[in-house]
């Protein structure tokens, strides 16, 4: 009986040090922030106050929200069409498939974002062709501005609504649809009325995935909206190191971290964590 | 047995999809080999000086030697860590796994932004301290690493356990092994391949990392993405370009010879 309760001891001291590196490098300074949200410039509500009135600050709001709702559509689309051909193409239409998702989810962020520069810029590869064919005398202004950033993110986040979708396609028997056919259904109708449907819960998964990722993004509208068009996380770096007003950037992160904590519990109401892989 | 395959329009969208997510990294190309100073497509002649200045400015090689040393420190403290932690949690399974495994995960499910703000905090307070070990120092830098990747490492080695018999590590219990003969000489050889995918993982992303670094460096602690930044932002440095394009030939050949490995294994 005592070696039992030494073991179960030594087990569980082995889990101690990450707990207690996580509790002082992330849980402490993250309770520091928070202070900070009601202490900076001076004790109180102000910064949450300012929060709501501020009209920066709530165009930045709605600029986010609108980009992060543009980029979920655009990339849940486009990723539910190449995952089909993933997970139920030939054995030769697999592999490219998986070649295409996989070599942009793991090159840097910031490679990809340069790459967007390469291809939108002034001086890019789309506008010296355009002009050299003589569509266009001016060249078309597609970075530095909204239209850049969404096109950015969603080329990052195509690959992370691909693995839910995935996930839920893969799960899906072939004999309902084969059923549907025989049945004398076309094509598109065993689509939209079969597939699509049996796949509700990917589609809902790498929504609110790529949903939430979009809020908390920095680089990509950093680099590709050139200071013109700002979302959240770089109004916070703003806030924090460009006009010192560290309460606000706090106050930000606290309410970001909040609704990106709602977003998660409905989340996890649709898909149980294990299906995300 | 017939299966249900995509078809003509399905595979038409596919491939403009594919075109879209492979034409940016297709498009750096050109670029590195631009004669010109600046960001332009060559018109006419190549030239490779891009790739030379990687190699001849100290500033390329410095970032990429920090980020180097940054990447193997972090990723054996997040590495070790979430070892232990796994371990701990299978062999001891608490009543409350979820909410400790959820507390862990943290640092990946917060938005990046989040987390940069808090360790930027921690690492302006113990700035107050010490000077070799906090804010815009590499072994501060290593450890606010340590902490984006300790989930990543940690979800990947519970995974590899979860596939792992438990009777043979109640056959070694039953045989009178201690905790520690058991994590070393039982369990830790069975996930060797999950420990080595943790530690790697963990270093990629300490490698690629920005968002936080973004927040925690200004002048010393200039690693490779940073300095790819500052050249982003700035003027447009077409040496960016040809480190992409060596990025990016580094990442296809690790995913072909990953896809080849995956399939010998999988014929044997």
């Amino acid at each position: 009986m005592r070696a039992y309760l030494s073991d179960r001891m030594g087990a569980a001291l082995l889990m101690a040090p990450l707990l207690l590196f996580l509790v002082l490098a992330y849980a402490w300074p993250f309770l520091g922030v928070v202070k900070w949200s009601f202490t900076l410039p001076t004790p109180g509500l102000g910064q949450y106050n300012a929060l709501l009135t501020d009209q920066l600050v709530q165009s930045v709001f709605i600029r986010t929200l609108r980009i992060a709702a543009i980029v979920t559509i655009v990339s849940v689309v486009a990723a539910y069409a190449i995952t089909v051909v993933w997970v139920r193409g030939t054995p030769v239409q697999r592999v490219v498939a998986e070649f295409c998702i996989l070599v942009p989810f793991w090159i840097s962020v910031l490679t990809r974002a340069f790459g967007w520069v390469a291809l939108l810029s002034n001086r890019g590869l789309i506008n010296t062709w355009l002009q050299a064919v003589g569509f266009i005398s001016e060249p078309l202004a597609l970075v530095r501005n909204e239209f850049g950033v969404i096109v950015g993110m969603t080329h990052f986040l195509i690959p992370f609504a691909v693995f839910p979708l995935a996930s839920s396609m893969r799960s899906l028997d072939d004999r309902v649809l084969l059923a549907a056919r025989g049945l004398g259904s076309s094509r598109m109708r065993t689509f939209w009325s079969v597939f699509v449907p049996m796949t509700r819960s990917g589609i809902i998964g790498s929504a609110l995935i790529v949903f939430v990722f979009s809020l908390g993004f920095f680089v990509t509208p950093a680099i590709l909206g050139g200071g013109r068009s700002v979302m959240i996380a770089e109004l916070i770096y703003l806030r924090i190191f460009q006009s010192p007003d560290w309460g606000l950037g706090a106050a930000i992160s606290v309410v970001l971290v909040l609704f990106v904590g709602a977003l998660m519990a409905l989340l996890f109401r649709y898909i149980r964590p294990k299906q995300l892989v | 047995m017939p299966t249900y395959r995509p078809g003509p329009v399905s595979l038409i969208l596919a491939a403009l999809v594919a075109l879209f997510l492979l034409l940016p990294l297709l498009a750096v190309i050109p670029v590195s080999l631009t004669p010109s100073r600046m960001l332009a497509m060559p018109s006419g002649d190549l030239s490779l000086r891009h790739y030379q200045a990687l190699i001849e400015d100290p500033r390329w090689i410095n970032s990429i030697l920090l980020s180097i040393r940054i990447g193997i420190v972090s990723s054996a403290f997040s590495t070790v860590l979430a070892l232990c932690f796994s371990l701990g949690v299978w062999m001891f399974q608490p009543r409350f796994t979820a909410a400790l495994v959820g507390f862990v995960l943290l640092p990946m499910v917060v938005p990046p932004v989040v987390s940069a703000i808090t360790l930027y905090f921690l690492l302006t307070s113990i700035s107050g301290f010490s000077s070799f070990f906090g804010y815009d120092t590499w072994l501060g830098v290593a450890m606010a690493h340590a902490v984006m990747t300790v989930p990543f490492a940690t979800v990947l080695i519970l995974v590899s356990l979860s596939q792992l018999d438990r009777r043979i590590d109640l056959a070694a219990r039953g045989l009178g092994a201690t905790v520690w003969e058991r994590a070393t000489r039982i369990i830790m050889p069975n996930i060797k391949f999950g420990i080595v995918t943790a530690a790697l993982l963990s270093f990629v992303l300490s490698w690629e990392e920005i968002g936080v670094t973004l927040f925690i460096t200004s002048v010393n602690a200039i690693t490779l993405p940073r300095l790819m930044w500052m050249g982003l932002r700035d003027n447009i440095d077409p040496a960016i370009a040809a480190l992409s394009v060596i990025l990016i030939v580094i990442t296809v050949l690790v995913l072909v010879a990953r896809s080849v490995v995956v399939r010998l294994r999988a014929a044997r």
